[in-house]
């Protein structure tokens, strides 16, 4: 049974069409699309609702289901130093590179994903904080480490400390059988840009089906405007702000004049 | 009541962000400095990036400062010749600063050479003001006149060539400690993210023997033009002057300025600059503190592209 349900799967990711006997279909909406960053900004939640649809005429699985959940912020390049004694202080000494790593990085499941799948699958479709590849510069290639090198366990636990990456085994929850709610916060210094969402579905640890949704992290009103002006008029920008440090300056100066 | 940064990217909440401003601004009215070196560790504490916050800082210093110049202005207690001067040094130090600035942030020393240079000029300008105010207050405790300006009292400086004469400021003195002055300020505010006026200041009492009088006033117009400039430079090469974060902080900074001024008045010079030397020693050992003991988490994460 178990073997049947891996070629399933097997089939279900190349060649889905020609073996409806165990398709799943995966429907997920988002609380909300597009999160805005107005001035009152200090973090939302994201909330994502999903449901599991057999084919017509099939049955939901028996043994039911298991979920992985991985949004992806957009991506950047960040360095990570490690600092060490010189001659009595700190110095930064080391630092490696971390090319084009997701700025913002959740992996949400109904339970630890160790527990739903293998550890050869989760490596290979990249489900875990573990398993997700982040590439690092080391020297003139480009490649990730193990997971216990001390530069990336670094990383991974600084971007958490800041409520960037985390991986939650009880941030997906079943409302039912076949329909499941996910949620991740999305902390105040969140980046901006396209966040990818992709949802997995295993059935007895074999993945079934998969879907992707998108979101975007936009600024808005006095924000963004002020935002675009300083990147797209650096010089305006920069004169209209020294001159309104002047004219702040005048203000205070007639104000409070005592001659 | 929280605000989003749009430039910091993250919420502050402004009551705070007023009230460091406030603070500040009443500690740089009463001794007549720009307070950036309180200002800049003071917003990277609150998790400002550190290069948003020299950016930033300099907008708040521009407004502070062209305030206070105002002021002097109007007293006539601007040496406008003597600024000049030192200006047109300060702008070889500001490049040159600039210059190092980049090249320490590739390597990732950056935070190391801020962290060098801070202990060091504040703890010695510090305990400088703190033992010559000692010494001229045990002076006056004993009945003695104050030793502050000396006539005739010439040092080595005084001997060098290219003297110059800076009417407003009675000083006769050469060029070369002059331009010398004016370029570490100017490296120093590229580098560190400050103004420069509580350097400045002393300096130019204890090595120039300029007046009282004047010496607030022409190290505020310096201050002036360097943070305006420095405003202008930061949002054209890099972006990172955020100007709502400036706003917050100016008004802040140039109410906290007047009720400083009016408390500073009424303290004696010696007084004055005792408190100061002890404020600036104390956070260059501040600084020491973070070079020395082990940090938290000897790791640190950089976004290549900014500091």
């Amino acid at each position: 049974m178990r073997l049947a349900r891996r070629l399933c799967g097997v089939a279900a990711i190349f060649l889905f069409f020609l073996h409806p006997a165990c398709a799943e279909r995966l429907v997920l909406s988002l609380s909300n699309d597009r999160v805005q960053i107005a001035s009152n900004f200090v973090g939302e939640n994201l909330v994502m609702f999903g449901a599991i649809e057999p084919d017509a005429g099939k049955d939901l699985h028996q043994g039911g289901y298991d979920l992985v959940v991985t949004v992806t912020g957009p991506r950047e390049t960040m360095r990570t130093r490690r600092k060490q004694r010189v001659l009595g202080i700190w110095v930064n000494v080391d630092s490696r590179e971390f090319v084009r790593v997701p700025s913002y990085l959740a992996v949400l499941s109904n339970r630890p994903v160790r527990q739903i799948t293998d550890a050869g699958t989760l490596r290979r479709l990249q489900l875990g904080l573990d398993n997700f590849l982040l590439t690092q510069r080391i020297g003139p290639d480009i490649a990730d480490t193990v997971r216990d090198d001390p530069f990336r366990t670094a990383f991974i636990r600084l971007q958490s400390q800041h409520g960037l990456y985390r991986e939650a085994g009880d941030a997906v929850k079943f409302l039912t059988p076949a329909v499941f709610r996910a949620e991740t916060p999305l902390p105040a210094n969140v980046p901006t840009g396209v966040f990818t969402i992709n949802v997995k579905l295993f059935a007895a640890g074999v993945m079934a089906a998969e879907t992707n949704a998108a979101l975007e992290v936009i600024k808005t009103g006095v924000e963004q405007y002020v935002a675009e002006a300083a990147v797209a008029h650096g010089l305006i920008y920069g004169m209209a702000t020294m001159f309104l440090a002047l004219l702040t300056g005048w203000i205070a100066s007639v104000v409070f004049r005592r001659d | 009541m929280q605000i989003y940064l749009p430039i910091a990217d993250m919420p502050v909440n402004v009551f705070l962000i007023l009230g460091m401003g406030l603070a500040v601004g009443f500690i740089s009215g009463m001794f007549g400095i720009g307070g950036g070196f309180l200002m800049t560790p003071l917003l990277i504490f609150v998790g400002v990036s550190p290069a948003v916050a020299v950016a930033t800082v300099s907008t708040h210093i521009a407004a502070s400062s062209f305030s206070g110049a105002l002021n002097y202005w109007r007293r006539r207690a601007i040496d406008v010749a003597l600024a000049l001067m030192l200006l047109s040094a300060g702008i070889i130090g500001t490049a040159t600063g600039v210059w190092l600035f980049t090249e320490l942030r590739a390597v990732d020393q950056l935070d190391l050479v801020i962290g060098i240079l801070y202990v060091s000029l504040l703890s010695a300008v510090g305990l400088f003001m703190i033992y010559e105010s000692l010494k001229a207050e045990l002076r006056t405790r004993k009945g003695l006149p104050s030793l502050l300006r000396r006539p005739g009292s010439h040092s080595w400086l005084h001997g060098l060539p290219l003297k110059l004469r800076f009417k407003r400021s009675k000083i006769y003195v050469s060029a070369i400690p002059v331009w010398g002055i004016g370029f570490i300020i100017g490296f120093a505010g590229a580098i560190m993210g400050i103004g420069g006026g509580f350097l400045l200041v002393p300096m130019l009492i204890y090595f120039l023997r300029v007046p009282t009088g004047t010496v607030i006033g022409t190290s505020m117009v310096l201050t002036l033009i360097t943070m305006a400039s420095a405003t202008v430079m930061h949002a054209v090469t890099n972006h990172l002057v955020d100007a709502i974060l400036a706003l917050i902080l100016m008004v802040g900074g140039v109410i906290g300025a007047q009720f400083g001024a009016r408390t500073g008045q009424r303290m004696r010079g010696e007084r004055l600059r005792l408190l100061l030397g002890i404020l600036v020693f104390l956070v260059g050992l501040r600084f020491a503190f973070e070079l020395v003991v082990q940090p938290e988490d000897l790791y640190s994460i950089r976004h290549v592209g900014d500091m």
